[in-house]
């Protein structure tokens, strides 16, 4: 069972990585989710038709495979489900909505734009960024599930 | 053709997230949580599309240029500053509290909960606030 996770999660994680070159060979733009979306909410121009469409395929790939049934989700312990449940309620994601917003707004980019684009450019600014974030996010959990007692 | 290219990158990025499980928080939390009962399935997400870019990308850069455009567009920075750390600090806290960053909560809306809805608005908020100071810099 972890090692079809695993499979899974290498398998996935190819295929953002083609979505990624293909972004870049076709357009020439990194997949920085971050930067895409932000841009389409704030940003009037040429880039827009192609923002818009990209967030439309975002959202349809979960989709379409949930209408499928092929069951080929990985949501942990439960193997027919292709989204996962909200990890806290309302007033934590919130927070945390604002947190990531601001901080990827400050930070120009997220786990895509830095962490896979990124790294694979061997930018200095986002191995830092990718170090940062990843160690924040860990000690956050730890503080908030271990010290403060029970999920946030 | 552009928006047909934007399509397929975003419906490819999708899939990727939903089959590799991002699209779960539970998954992500438990990679976070490394004193907890760890899941390492996030490291191999990020290190098959690590490698899967590094070798795409220096595939098509062998052209001049993309397909249907005039130039690639890079970010050319490479200095660190307290804009970049500290975003990504506070990106830690967003992320490690809720298990979402922008693409897995994005690419979850076909599953749409109130705590998930919450956390979009929240999050153009902050993009929105972060626009304003940067534009102050």
């Amino acid at each position: 069972m972890e090692s079809m996770s695993a499979l899974q999660g290498l398998l996935g994680g190819v295929l953002i990585g083609l979505s990624a070159t293909l972004l870049m060979g076709l357009l020439g733009r990194v997949a920085g989710i971050s930067g895409i979306l932000s841009g389409l909410v704030f940003e009037r121009g040429r880039d827009r038709p192609w923002r818009v469409a990209f967030l439309l395929g975002l959202v349809s790939g979960p989709g379409l495979l949930m209408l499928s049934g092929l069951g080929w989700g990985n949501v942990a312990g439960d193997s027919g489900a292709m989204i996962g449940a909200p990890a806290s309620g309302l007033t934590t994601m919130l927070i945390a909505g604002l947190l990531v917003g601001l901080g990827t707004g400050l930070g120009s980019g997220c786990t895509s734009g830095h962490g896979v684009c990124g790294l694979a450019r061997l930018s200095p600014r986002s191995m830092a960024a990718t170090l940062v974030f990843v160690l924040v996010a860990m000690l956050t959990v730890f503080v908030s599930r271990h010290w403060l007692g029970g999920a946030p | 053709m552009k928006m047909l290219a934007g399509y397929l990158a975003g419906l490819t990025f999708g899939l990727g997230l939903a089959i590799s499980g991002m699209t779960d928080p539970a998954r992500v939390i438990g990679f976070l949580d490394v004193a907890g009962a760890w899941d390492p399935t996030l490291i191999f997400v990020l290190g098959g599309a690590v490698v899967t870019t590094f070798i795409g990308y220096r595939l098509v850069w062998r052209r001049q240029t993309p397909l249907f455009e005039s130039r690639f567009q890079l970010p050319t920075r490479r200095d660190l500053d307290i804009r970049l750390l500290g975003g990504a600090a506070l990106f830690g806290i967003g992320w490690g509290l809720s298990g979402y960053c922008p693409g897995p909560a994005v690419a979850s809306l076909s599953g749409l909960s109130w705590p998930l809805a919450a956390f979009i608005v929240t999050l153009i908020a902050g993009w929105w606030l972060a626009r304003r100071m940067n534009s102050r810099h």
